[in-house]
């Protein structure tokens, strides 16, 4: 079918989309493929923090220089996927003195802008920080949006060719004469945008060279090829409030440990982590203890946590890597740095590269490097251009303008899909139909949901993603059948049928583990709209035995309507009488 | 002068109305006291007594299935009579708004997810929608209503095996409104049969929106709305609506606002006030007082002040989960003003399934009552001497899947409403 890229690229995470532009834009033939959405994987699952560099400081010192610079180029580049929060390391009464200064100076030396401010004015820019904290440092972290920075990212990509295949999983890497020559892949669907109940299909994918990029399952890919990628997978629990208790970025100040960062993320509030070393990156418990952790432990440092309403929880997986023979025990040690593992050099197999570790602040930097690698094996000497060339949506964006007449949206929804949409505003919004408002908890209108459906097809979970559709307080209830809705007419009543159920189900899996106080009455309340009212869990539709309608009501028998003069004609075992007996009306 | 009365209800939803209605009929003085909006306005407006007993179903006599509950079911503490009784009381109420009670079998009901479901009573509104009837249907929505997809709720009937043809039509409500524009704001045009622009002249809302339907008719004999056909004159814009089209109209439910959920809160409270039963609403009751055995009041906190309502017999009607008459945080379920026992498993995490249709224990988290709706406590004895217990505040049954919600309200709240007039 399609002739043979020269690179394939597995994994749609940040580092996968990453390497995908980078090399579009040297001019290489690019095929990523990934086996869910993009950022199925652990891009999707993290707490969208965009590192000032401050948490490495004093650690690991080559990392926060790293983070710092990248800071400022996806500012640049990303505008419209990040937020400047700014960041906060607080000092509690038992944190200590000697590292609170090490972190100071550690900042400094690794160029991050760092301020120390008091008690009162930590509190002056956030309120609600705890009444005992000492002192702070200020640091340039913010908020990014790891969704819509991996879609630009693969958006730009395909501007530069490339082929981007989601719901493509890898089942086998094709090994001939001890050299890797590409992969197979089983669509989920079929190549191409994903569509429900479509038979899938298997594809043999040559390519000059293959990149595992696929994070904590880099290691299932190197089994296929014969190598052994000893990727460590460590989980972590984040946890979602429903409102931004913080504005800033809220870290604490101390060595390490659980549960220690807060991040203001769009209009929720994400607490994090735990750090566990895990067997398996699909198979791992997803624990009452960490998500009470979370609340707990984080309330010392903004108490109102402890009364605030969690929405969801959700887990990601590290893929941390450290060299053979390290022996660190710690998950929290092991260090953040990438490593670049060639196996011609490393396992005498030419044709693949793997890249594990890192971190998502950095992938632009690690999707470059990797670049170089992979332009070095074809002899090519083409610059890198990912730092300066603004991705899609973040084109000359400078000013919010007022969307409220030119698109006939209310000013704080126009406010919100503008923000999302970045410079790709005006081509998405500009529509001649109505455009109502599909998810009202995130302000998401009609234009969004098609714009997301042309992207990624009938998936409701990628267009999600897209556009924080269902993602708001109400997890769904109100607007999981409304983006369903949207998938027709172009995809008919099964598919859309099949999508929300996969919606519905994705929703209420993370929302399990915040089933108390308020939102467990959302549950219950989506859960009675959802079954009472629409009847979706006993949907004649859906099971295989037919239903006995002349069983049922047929109606009220012989009664005289009287206001329009007509009486229904229903039999009264309520069977009915057949069209041809009635005539036309 | 305190406020006393012989029977205080603690709620203002189906159960509570229903409670007072029952206790009022046996003579007795009665006062509901209501804190915010009830839940009525979340509901559909259709009354279901039985759809799908253990997961079976749907079924079409739910008398028929109620030997299969459990013991501990409130259907199977009440027993049929009172749900025949709670049902006769809802006609008296709503007498020519519903339907369904010249026959004993559910009536297959078209919901806005395209499904049909098994209810025991429907709006008048809904009557000419019923699936057993084989009369072509058109279905109409807006292309603006983005809870309803006409074209997907026809397609999906027919999926589901309706016994007769069904067409979607998406079309523009001949009245421009915001883009968001909520069904109320579609249904006070109709109300007040707004004057439009249609075709060139200026006609009534009603008039203009048949004709906009009229051209997609075809051989359709009904025509389904989603239910947005008026609200204070539903009746009158159906058969207005009705006579422009010849053919018969019917609204299919629809979620948050519902308006058949709010016409039936509206026919419930004058019944109320037919029925003399005092109504207090906006502030919430909080707190009792008593010497243990017998509550003498209940307190209603008015902008922080404790105001008593003195009474002999109670009723607690407050809801479930969703009308918060049922509390919870991290470490556990209750009930928030008596303090009265709610069964639930210590571990949060066993509250629920992992599916999203699963059997989730936290659907029938409620208070656990004997046969005459007296709140029991741990031991299995009564809490108090003059505390019910009616409608979701109830524990032991899933409304949600069995499609029994508004059933055990109307049962339960007669039994217990009737319990406690009788006391007095």
């Amino acid at each position: 079918m399609t002739d043979s890229p020269h690179v394939l690229v597995v994994g749609g995470g940040s580092t996968g989309t990453g390497i995908a532009r980078d090399l579009a834009m040297r001019g290489l033939d690019v095929t990523l493929v990934e086996r869910g959405n993009l950022t199925h994987g652990t891009t999707g699952r993290m707490h969208g923090l965009l590192h000032s560099g401050g948490r490495y400081a004093v650690s690991d010192q080559a990392s926060a220089t790293e983070c710092i610079e990248e800071n400022r180029v996806l500012r640049d580049i990303a505008a419209h996927c990040v937020e400047m929060t700014g960041g906060l390391f607080v000092q509690k009464p038992d944190d200590p003195d000697d590292y609170f200064q090490e972190k100071l100076d550690g900042c400094r030396e690794c160029g991050i802008p760092a301020e120390e401010l008091t008690a009162d004015e930590a509190r002056e820019i956030e309120p609600y920080l705890a009444k005992d904290i000492e002192r702070a440092i200020k640091v340039p972290d913010g908020a990014i949006d790891p969704f819509r920075l991996c879609v630009a990212n693969a958006a730009s990509a395909q501007e530069y060719g490339a082929r981007i295949e989601t719901h493509a999983e890898v089942i086998d890497v094709l090994v001939e004469s001890g050299e890797v020559v590409g992969v197979e892949v089983k669509h989920d669907s079929g190549p191409g945008k994903r569509v429900h109940r479509t038979p899938g299909s298997t594809e043999k994918i040559h390519a000059d060279y293959v990149v595992n990029a696929s994070g904590a399952w880099a290691g299932q890919i190197g089994e296929m090829a014969g190598v052994e990628v000893a990727v460590r997978p460590s989980k972590g629990v984040m946890t979602i409030m429903n409102t931004r208790q913080v504005d800033t970025v809220v870290n604490r100040c101390r060595p390490k440990g659980d549960a220690d960062i807060i991040v203001p993320h769009e209009t929720t509030a994400i607490l994090g982590t735990t750090d566990e070393e895990v067997d398996d990156p699909d198979d791992y418990p997803e624990e009452q203890w960490e998500v009470d952790l979370m609340i707990d432990t984080l309330s010392e440092l903004v108490p109102i946590l402890k009364e605030a309403r969690t929405i969801r929880s959700f887990w990601g997986v590290r893929p941390l890597y450290e060299p053979p023979g390290t022996g660190t025990t710690d998950p929290t040690d092991i260090t953040r740095d990438f490593f670049l593992l060639d196996h011609d050099d490393r396992d005498d197999l030419p044709g693949m590269t793997s890249i594990v570790g890192g971190k998502f602040t950095t992938y632009r930097m690690m999707a470059e490097k990797i670049s170089d690698h992979v332009c070095e094996q074809f002899g090519i000497d083409a610059t890198c251009r990912t730092a300066d060339e603004p991705l899609p949506g973040s084109e000359d964006f400078s000013v919010l303008r007022d969307y409220m007449d030119e698109f006939g949206l209310r000013s704080p929804i126009a406010r919100r899909s503008v923000q999302r949409l970045g410079s790709r505003a005006d081509e998405v919004l500009k529509t001649a139909e109505p455009n109502p408002v599909v998810c009202d908890c995130e302000a998401v209108t009609r234009a969004e949901i098609q714009d997301a459906i042309e992207q990624s097809g009938s998936d409701l979970n990628a267009v999600r993603i897209r556009t924080r559709a269902s993602m708001g307080n109400c997890q769904g209830g109100f607007c999981c059948h409304r983006m369903a809705n949207e998938l027709y007419p172009e995809y008919g009543e099964p598919t859309a049928r099949e999508a929300l159920d996969e919606l519905f189900q994705e929703r209420w899996k993370g929302e399990r583990h915040a089933l108390w106080g308020e939102q467990l009455s959302q549950a219950m309340l989506n859960y009675a709209l959802h079954a009472t009212t629409m009847n979706r869990d006993g949907d004649p539709a859906a099971t295989d035995e037919a239903v006995d309608f002349a069983a049922f009501d047929g109606g009220v028998v012989g009664v005289e309507e009287s206001e329009s003069g007509r009486s229904s004609a229903t039999a009264a075992d309520g069977g009915t009488v057949g069209d041809g007996q009635r005539g036309e009306r | 002068m305190p406020i006393r009365e012989d029977v205080v209800v603690v709620g203002g939803g189906l159960a509570g109305s229903v409670a007072a209605l029952a206790a009022a009929e046996t003579g007795a003085s009665v006062r509901l006291v209501s804190y915010k909006k009830s839940t009525l306005r979340f509901a559909s407006g259709l009354v279901d007594v039985l759809g799908y007993p253990n997961s079976d179903g749907p079924v079409s006599n739910p008398y028929a299935a109620l030997s299969s509950l459990p013991d501990d079911h409130p259907y199977s503490l009440v027993g049929e009579e009172a749900i025949r009784d709670g049902l006769s009381l809802f006609d008296e109420v709503t007498g020519d708004g519903y339907r369904g009670g010249h026959t004993d079998a559910n009536a297959l009901i078209p919901t806005y997810g395209g499904t049909v479901k098994p209810t025991a009573r429907y709006p008048d509104a809904a009557a000419a929608g019923v699936a057993s009837d084989a009369r072509p249907m058109l279905v109409v929505g807006f292309r603006s209503l983005t809870e309803f997809d006409a074209r997907l709720v026809s397609d999906h009937l027919s999926a589901a095996g309706v016994p007769f043809d069904v067409r979607g039509a998406e079309l523009s409500f001949p009245k421009e409104f915001r883009a968001d524009a909520k069904i109320t704001r579609f249904a006070k045009a109709l109300d007040a049969d707004e004057e439009v622009r249609f075709a060139g002249r200026s006609v009534g809302a009603r008039e203009a929106l048949a004709e906009t339907v009229k051209p997609r008719l075809k051989r359709a004999e009904r025509v389904g709305f989603p239910s947005m056909l008026g609200d204070d004159r539903a009746a009158e814009v159906r058969a207005d609506l009705e006579s422009h089209l010849g053919a018969d109209v019917f609204e299919i439910p629809m979620g948050p606002p519902s308006l058949p959920g709010l016409r039936l809160e509206d026919a419930l409270f004058s019944a109320l006030d037919d029925a003399g039963v005092r109504i207090s609403s906006g502030n919430p009751v909080v707190d009792w007082v008593g010497d243990g055995g017998r509550i003498a009041a209940v307190h209603v906190d008015r902008n922080g002040a404790r105001v008593p309502y003195h009474a002999d017999e109670f009723v607690l009607a407050t809801g479930g989960l969703v009308g918060k008459g049922i509390d919870s945080d991290r470490d556990g379920v209750r009930e928030p003003i008596f303090d009265s026992y709610v069964p639930h498993s210590s571990d949060r995490y066993n509250w629920f399934d992992e599916n999203a249709f699963g059997e989730h224990p936290f659907a029938k988290f409620g208070v656990v009552v004997d046969d005459e709706m007296r709140v029991l406590d741990g031991d299995g004895d009564r809490q108090f001497a003059n505390l019910r217990a009616a409608g979701a505040v109830v524990g032991g049954a899933d409304g949600a899947a069995e499609k029994s919600s508004s059933g055990i309200s109307l049962a339960t709240g007669v039994v217990a409403g009737r319990g406690a007039g009788a006391s007095i």
